[in-house]
């Protein structure tokens, strides 16, 4: 016979003050506890890289819903990472535009110079590489996101020199905080009138 | 951007402001004549007479589908302040979820001129008696959510948001809400269901949103270029809308051209411009040693037109006649080296993992013509395929799914096989794609392309 264990989890025990906070911010302004659900895994991964079973009943718990239900919502989004993820998640565009412009090549050199596939994590831990739908860079073709980070006119060349450039600036940040450091205008859409 | 001196608020009034490196804060914006709308809609305008100048002016809505915003403003209930049957809450939704390949002109406006849609958002809310308002802005767009934080802080506290607004008994709370992905989310209903914490699957309509939409409460869903025209609508007038545009649908466009072009970018031009004048004019024409073959007018959901409709123009009723669809009119160009039946698995296979899973046509539906198409690419394909695919086109059809992803998958499907039917029995007969191996989707393309002698056919 097989016994099925229940745990008693307490929210507070296992979520910061900070996240909590930044939870309920989230609460505040919406009608329903509910409706928080999506923001406050974006929160509790921001701080943590991904979204543990623990994290996940933990949320759960907070905003008043089933595990069940919160497992149904990040498991729907392709931004909530569900599996542990490398200290950069680099997200190749591969729609229509890349596409037209070659991205399978950059792909293939990030592939080859990392020695992962999608949805693999580098052994240093310091690389996940996942695909992501059109990146609104589409005159800038092909281009990735590496964190809040967008990289535009990719080669091959290019996309290692990237890589290789945040493999020597590790200094041990979580994600979160090197983020947050970076000025995310540093790359932005250039708008052309005659 | 380079701004110049020909461009002013009475031609180019979506982009004259744009500043992509610094946008204006609210000092400069309203030096350069931003919340002159917000304020003669609050001050001297009821909520009716706003409405009636957008439903005069003949605007349509920017996101894709060009439904008239009047109209839709138009199906929201009003009350009195003192109706006891008056909901506790409306809403208005901007949707910032721009995740329509090859679309990519939201993102310059939120990026370069933030205020617009701060402001554009004040006038429709008011309209349409909203006390609460939400950004719902796609997660991988952070430097817009940045800049859009920023500038609902200083509306905040220069009262252009909050309580009585500019001495006004008028309300309003104005939030940003990111997303965390799924191109269903720019569905309005299914938006509705993402920002409710939900699983981002389409309602059934009826009822509508207008009726019952957020929390169950009247709510309005705008796109941000349909929403940042109000502003300007307001200030200068229905009829000054209209002469922006030499064809029936009024005002400036934002187009878009991607592809392999000389100088791919965006433009605010009148609406109806040519598909010629942007694509040879404006993008400088094909990039060197390339012809073009063919072209989506507004998006990966929207049907490819041919070199024989280059001059048709962007409007929503001349591309209609032509076979497809302004969309988001954002042109995407495919080139005569790039293999049209790769293009197509690329956009449909886009589709196939974008689908919610909620109906079966298009759950099944997708993922079963991605197989087909592999096949054909990878020079596997069966002569039966090809009325496989066409039967896919029929199930997948309006009607026969819970929302309009599909048949926005089967636009680029079912004209492709129309109009590059010589490519797709060429890929059967020879058992390999005829194209160079370099861009296609398939590992195999290369060693195929060898096999195939690796030259291209236009």
């Amino acid at each position: 016979m097989q016994i099925i264990k229940t745990v008693t989890l307490d929210y507070r025990q296992y979520l910061t003050e900070k996240e909590i906070l930044e939870i309920e911010h989230e609460v505040s302004i919406m009608e329903t506890r509910e409706s928080a659900g999506i923001e406050a895994l974006k929160i509790v991964q921001h701080h943590r890289g991904w979204i543990s079973d623990e994290s996940l009943n933990a949320i759960a718990q907070l905003l008043a819903i089933s595990s069940a239900q919160l497992e149904g919502v990040a498991t729907f989004y392709n931004l909530i990472y569900r599996q542990p993820v490398g200290r950069y998640v680099i997200h190749i565009c591969d729609s229509i535009s890349c596409h037209l412009l070659g991205y399978q090549q950059v792909l293939q050199a990030i592939k080859t110079h990392l020695g992962i596939d999608y949805g693999q994590t580098t052994a240093d831990g310091l690389f996940t590489l996942l695909s992501n739908v059109c990146l609104g860079g589409c005159d800038k073709a092909p281009v990735m996101m590496i964190g809040q980070q967008h990289y535009e006119h990719l080669t091959s060349e290019k996309a290692v020199a990237i890589l290789n450039g945040l493999i020597q600036s590790k200094d041990g940040n979580l994600p979160g905080d090197i983020l947050d450091k970076t000025d995310v205008g540093a790359t932005i859409v250039e708008v052309k009138n005659d | 951007m380079t701004n110049s001196a020909s461009q002013s608020s009475m031609t180019h009034p979506l982009t004259h402001l744009v500043n992509l490196s610094q946008p204006l804060s609210l000092t400069e914006y309203i030096r350069e004549g931003g919340y002159q709308g917000a304020k003669k809609a609050l001050q001297e305008l009821t909520p009716a007479e706003v409405l009636a100048i957008i439903s005069d002016s003949s605007l349509k809505g920017r996101g894709g589908a060009g439904f008239p915003t009047g109209m839709k403003w138009s199906c929201v209930p009003m009350f009195e302040a003192d109706d006891v049957n008056a909901p506790e809450h409306k809403y208005l939704v901007c949707n910032a979820d721009e995740m329509e390949p090859g679309t990519f002109k939201d993102r310059m406006l939120m990026e370069g001129v933030p205020h617009q849609l701060v402001e554009s958002m004040i006038i429709s809310a008011y309209t349409i008696g909203a006390d609460k308002a939400y950004i719902f802005l796609r997660g991988e767009y952070h430097l817009s959510a940045k800049r859009l934080q920023q500038a609902i802080d200083e509306a905040y506290s220069e009262n252009w948001l909050g309580k009585n607004i500019q001495g006004t008994n008028y309300h309003l709370e104005l939030y940003v809400h990111t997303s965390a992905g799924r191109y269903i989310c720019g569905e309005e209903t299914a938006l509705i269901n993402a920002l409710e914490g939900k699983r981002a699957t389409p309602r059934a309509k009826p009822p509508f949103p207008q009726v019952s939409g957020l929390f169950g409460k009247p709510t309005v869903v705008n796109n941000v270029e349909t929403l940042c025209n109000i502003p300007h609508i307001i200030k200068n007038g229905a009829q000054w809308f209209k002469q922006l545009s030499p064809e029936s649908d009024a005002g400036t466009k934002i187009y878009a051209v991607c592809g392999r072009v000389k100088t791919p970018g965006l433009w605010e031009l009148p609406m109806g411009v040519t598909i010629r004048e942007l694509l040879y004019q404006h993008a400088g024409g094909m990039a060197d040693g390339l012809k073009l073959k063919g072209l989506l007018p507004g998006g990966a959901s929207t049907d490819f037109l041919l070199p024989e409709h280059l001059d048709t123009p962007m409007d929503f009723d001349s591309i209609s006649k032509a076979g497809s669809r302004l969309g988001t009119g954002g042109l995407i160009v495919l080139d005569d080296q790039n293999c049209p039946v790769a293009m197509v698995l690329n956009l449909i296979r886009f589709f196939a993992q974008e689908s919610c899973g909620w109906c079966t046509p298009c759950r099944d539906g997708t993922p079963w013509a991605v197989e087909i198409l592999t096949r054909i690419e990878n020079g596997q394909g069966k002569q039966n395929d090809l009325d496989e695919l066409a039967n896919l086109c029929d199930f997948m059809w309006l009607g026969k799914t819970h929302c309009a992803l599909a048949p926005g998958a089967v636009e680029p499907l079912k004209s492709a096989l129309r109009y590059f039917q010589d490519d797709f029995q060429q890929h059967i007969d020879k058992g390999c794609c005829p194209y160079t191996g370099s861009h296609s989707q398939s590992g195999l393309a290369s060693n195929v392309a060898q096999a195939c002698g690796g030259h291209a056919h236009g």
